[in-house]
């Protein structure tokens, strides 16, 4: 096993290559539009993200209002309700979060965390960034089609999806989804091998495996899985768009739609479903993966400690990534597959809460005999542990094959999902904005809108989905545009529906002041410095903020100790960064 | 201060909410008890893990918040106390295991006297077949489906002519006989869906699925769609009504057969779903 103590002072390799020279960009277009600089390429990828997870966030509020408030809103019918439901899914978790860690964070990370001075393949990051903007060109034209977007589900299920029963599925809506999904995959597949070729080939002299931050152990093991997961999807799309536009019969069996039959016959709706959530299921922890690491790096900052058991943080997020593709099947125990196959997932599933369980313990094991500094990402990476506790253990409710049973289906897994890869990845995001917006821009956000967005999010998250559990548990089934007057559930429950549709319009309200306080402090915000935070690793050790093309000036930084030297007895300072070559080195220089 | 007291009101607030909220799931109408103890027994383990890991955290946000002149500790790893909390939640994962798998082994092992009903799912109403005196199901396939067949029994299968077809109307049940649930679709993905009885199971044109309960309360149960099925799934709706012996036997009488049903077309033998 690499050495991970603090102070190993070997394994820092001579330089026996010269340096490469970037290419560096003369105009104003190639500076900032078609770009090579992994930071503008983030900044791109994330303003594009955000962009149209505000439209996600809008068409949540279209689906609350209907839920809290059934028969209000004339222009919600059932058709705009799966509609709403189906394209705020599917931007959440492919267009927002995805492309935000990865394409976000990851870009603007990996080179800054690991000592280098961009990418490996420049052009090629450039390319990905601009066939994910097409891709969601392209969802968004579905908008605008005639029949409008898919209203399948984001799961886009066959046979419905291509049926004329479900909204879109006839007309261009569903052409255009899967055409998209195809773009996103080509995109990200091509930001996703940089990341892993740079964070293998592109480290720094002494940055050794053992040595990298969290964060980018977090965001290199979720893009290997990216990588093997979303070519399932790739499959699934090319085949369901032939089934739609060539009728072949991939996923549609013989079939009698509103009194006629089809030509289609002998394929396996099941079939694309196991396709799907093998992608899927990974999918959940390509978005979780880079949280844990980001949050692991938030907390040791801010409670000044060193991330309490590295090596075993680092393990978990390995073994969690295995593991995780072997559970996808715990999404289709009620799906009619063999029913011996729940014994096998149920294992699976309920084993990967062992890794997990010990990223949590060890989270909070750091803010044991910590300093704690209760900063704005401070705040909100205790935020993230507190909803991923409580949405990590529902998840044991529902990886229990029999336990499932009931509960699948119902409100209590839109509850669940929400809370473990909705708010708590979410939080994340928040809490690594407030953390690196100093670094990106070198100015502070605004305390005070920090503050009334943190209390109103995390508060106001957590009253939206903690009770949705409940309306579940009742047996309330998710995707019903409304449930009426039913034996099972009593009045009370459309109450619970109503307060919850204000919790969510009061938190999505919260989330204008964060936009606005991104753009307000561009210019008025305090001025950060290069170390605000006090912070170890590389990315804040920079000789200019923000960091320009190449980073590091003339000579890429060496690196000495692992990322986590806080409070280290002796030391003049609370932090040691990771490119001091401490009091032995300084005496022989 | 204020962040510590918040984590714990988060704490307190949720369990107050478990215990004092008047949702819950609506009494049990079958024997699946045991699926509503291992949920419980989930309940218990989740509410404890949850609340000790806040708590610990609201103590060390209190206990251990910035002040002038103290220094975080210095403590890379403990391998004891790591392997130690992966061995405590390793037990109380198979906790939840155990109990859950056993419980599974009994949802899929259908008793040999069940009687087999049949439930056809097509957009957007529910259809229900019974195997008429010969006590079997007939053949079936989709593509025998017409207007006047609309189940798509094959009216070659002698089986088949004695079976009772219910087309969008109520099903009834008669309390404590388990059933096998078998279920079909003509068009897409359905699922056959009543609270009371806790199971349930997608339907999914092409091949036949099932599951077993046994009914154990007489009364009317609304049956809902629960795979997202097209424009009117959230309008899927039926009725069970579970009855005692006689009532149910009367009901019974009332039904008509498929032969009586139509004269059906003959049709070329087709490859046929073994119901």
């Amino acid at each position: 096993m690499v050495d991970a103590t603090p102070h190993a002072e070997q394994g820092i390799p001579p330089a026996e290559t010269p340096e490469l020279e970037l290419y560096h960009p003369r105009g104003w277009w190639t500076t900032y539009v078609f770009s090579q600089d992994a930071k503008v390429i983030a900044i791109q990828y994330s303003g594009t993200a955000l962009a149209i997870g505000l439209v996600a966030l809008v068409l949540s509020w279209l689906m609350r209002l209907q839920l809290g408030f059934p028969g209000t809103f004339d222009f919600i019918t059932p058709e705009a309700y799966y509609q709403f439901m189906t394209m705020h899914g599917m931007i959440m978790v492919i267009y927002l979060l995805t492309a935000l860690f990865l394409g976000g964070f990851g870009n603007y990370l990996i080179p800054l965390m690991v000592g280098a001075r961009d990418m490996v393949f420049p052009y090629v990051n450039m390319l990905s960034y601009w066939i994910y903007l097409l891709a969601v060109l392209v969802l968004v034209a579905s908008f605008f089609a005639p029949g409008g977007p898919t209203g399948a589900g984001w799961t886009l299920y066959p046979p419905q999806v291509i049926l004329s029963g479900t909204p879109g599925g006839q007309g261009a809506g569903i052409v255009l989804m899967l055409v998209s999904l195809i773009l996103f995959i080509i995109g990200f597949t091509m930001g996703g091998l940089n990341y892993v070729v740079t964070v293998i080939q592109g480290r720094t002299r002494g940055m050794t495996l053992m040595r990298m931050p969290l964060t980018v152990w977090g965001i290199f093991t979720a893009t290997v899985m990216a990588l093997l997961a979303f070519p399932a999807l790739f499959v699934a799309c090319v085949m369901m768009l032939f089934d739609r536009l060539l009728g072949t019969s991939f996923f549609m069996p013989a079939l009698v739609e509103m009194g006629e039959l089809m030509s289609y016959g002998g394929g396996s709706p099941i079939l694309f479903q196991h396709l799907f959530w093998f992608f899927g299921h990974p999918e959940v922890y390509i978005v979780a993966l880079p949280a844990f690491g980001i949050v692991s790096d938030l907390i040791s900052t801010h409670a000044r400690k060193n991330i309490f058991g590295y090596r075993m943080m680092v393990w978990a997020i390995v073994i969690i990534g295995a593991l995780s593709f072997v559970v996808w099947a715990h999404h289709m125990y009620v799906s009619g597959m063999h029913p011996w196959f729940g014994f096998f997932f149920a294992t699976t599933t309920l084993i990967i809460a062992i890794p997990t369980a010990i990223k949590v313990y060890n989270w909070v094991l750091t803010l044991w005999r910590g300093d704690i500094h209760l900063t704005l990402p401070m705040l909100f990476a205790l935020a993230f542990i507190v909803t991923f506790v409580n949405g990590g253990l529902t998840g044991l409710f529902l990886g229990n094959v029999v336990v499932d049973v009931p509960l699948s289906d119902t409100m209590f897994v839109v509850a669940h999902f929400h809370m473990v890869m909705g708010v708590a990845p979410v939080l994340v995001v928040f809490g690594a904005i407030y953390h690196w917006y100093p670094k990106i821009t070198g100015r502070m956000l605004n305390e005070a809108m920090g503050q009334f967005h943190f209390w109103v999010t995390f508060v106001g998250a957590y009253a939206i989905f903690f009770p949705m559990h409940y309306v579940g548990l009742v047996g309330v089934p998710r995707r019903y545009p409304e449930l009426g007057d039913v034996a099972f559930a009593t009045d009370s429950v459309h109450s619970l529906n109503a307060f919850i549709t204000i919790a969510a319009l009061t938190v999505g309200f919260a989330q204008m002041v964060f936009l606005f306080n991104l753009v307000w402090s561009l210019r008025n915000g305090r001025e950060a410095g290069g170390n605000p935070w006090r912070a170890t690793s590389l990315e804040w050790q920079t000789p200019t903020t923000p960091p320009p093309h190449g980073n590091w000036g003339a000579e890429r930084p060496v690196v000495y100790r692992w990322a986590y030297d806080y409070s280290v007895p002796g030391a003049p300072e609370d932090f040691i960064a990771q490119n001091d070559p401490g009091s032995r080195h300084r005496g022989a220089v | 201060m204020a962040v510590a007291l918040i984590l714990v009101l988060v704490v307190v607030g949720s369990i107050l909410f478990h215990i004092l909220s008047p949702w819950w799931w609506s009494p049990i109408a079958s024997n699946w008890g045991y699926i509503d103890q291992t949920l419980i027994i989930t309940f218990w383990i989740t509410g404890a893990v949850f609340s000790a890991v806040v708590l610990f955290m609201a103590y060390c946000v209190f206990r251990f918040r910035h002040r002038e002149g103290i220094k975080a500790d210095y403590n890379p790893e403990n391998k004891k106390l790591e392997s130690w909390l992966t061995a405590v939640t390793a037990v109380g994962v198979a906790a939840m295991l155990a109990p859950g798998l056993y419980v599974w082994s009994q949802f899929i092992t259908v008793p040999d006297d069940a009687t087999e009903v049949e439930v056809v799912g097509q957009q957007w109403q529910w259809n229900y077949r019974l195997p008429g005196e010969d006590g079997r199901l007939g053949k079936s396939d989709n593509r025998l489906v017409t207007y006047e067949n609309p189940l798509g029994i094959d009216p070659d299968d002698p089986y088949g002519q004695d079976d009772v077809v219910i087309e969008a109307a109520d099903l009834h049940l008669p309390i404590d006989k388990p059933v096998k649930m078998l279920l079909r679709s003509i068009d897409v993905l359905h699922d056959f869906y009543v609270p009371e009885f806790r199971a349930k199971m997608d339907m999914v044109p092409g091949t036949v699925t099932y599951f077993w309960f046994t009914p154990t309360r007489t009364g009317t149960f609304e049956v809902l769609c629960a795979e997202l099925c097209g424009t009117g799934h959230g309008y899927m709706r039926g009725i069970v009504m579970v009855d005692t012996e006689e009532d149910y036997q009367a009901w019974l009488d009332g039904q008509t057969t498929f032969a009586r049903l139509s004269a059906p077309p003959k049709v070329g033998a087709m490859d046929a779903v073994e119901p």
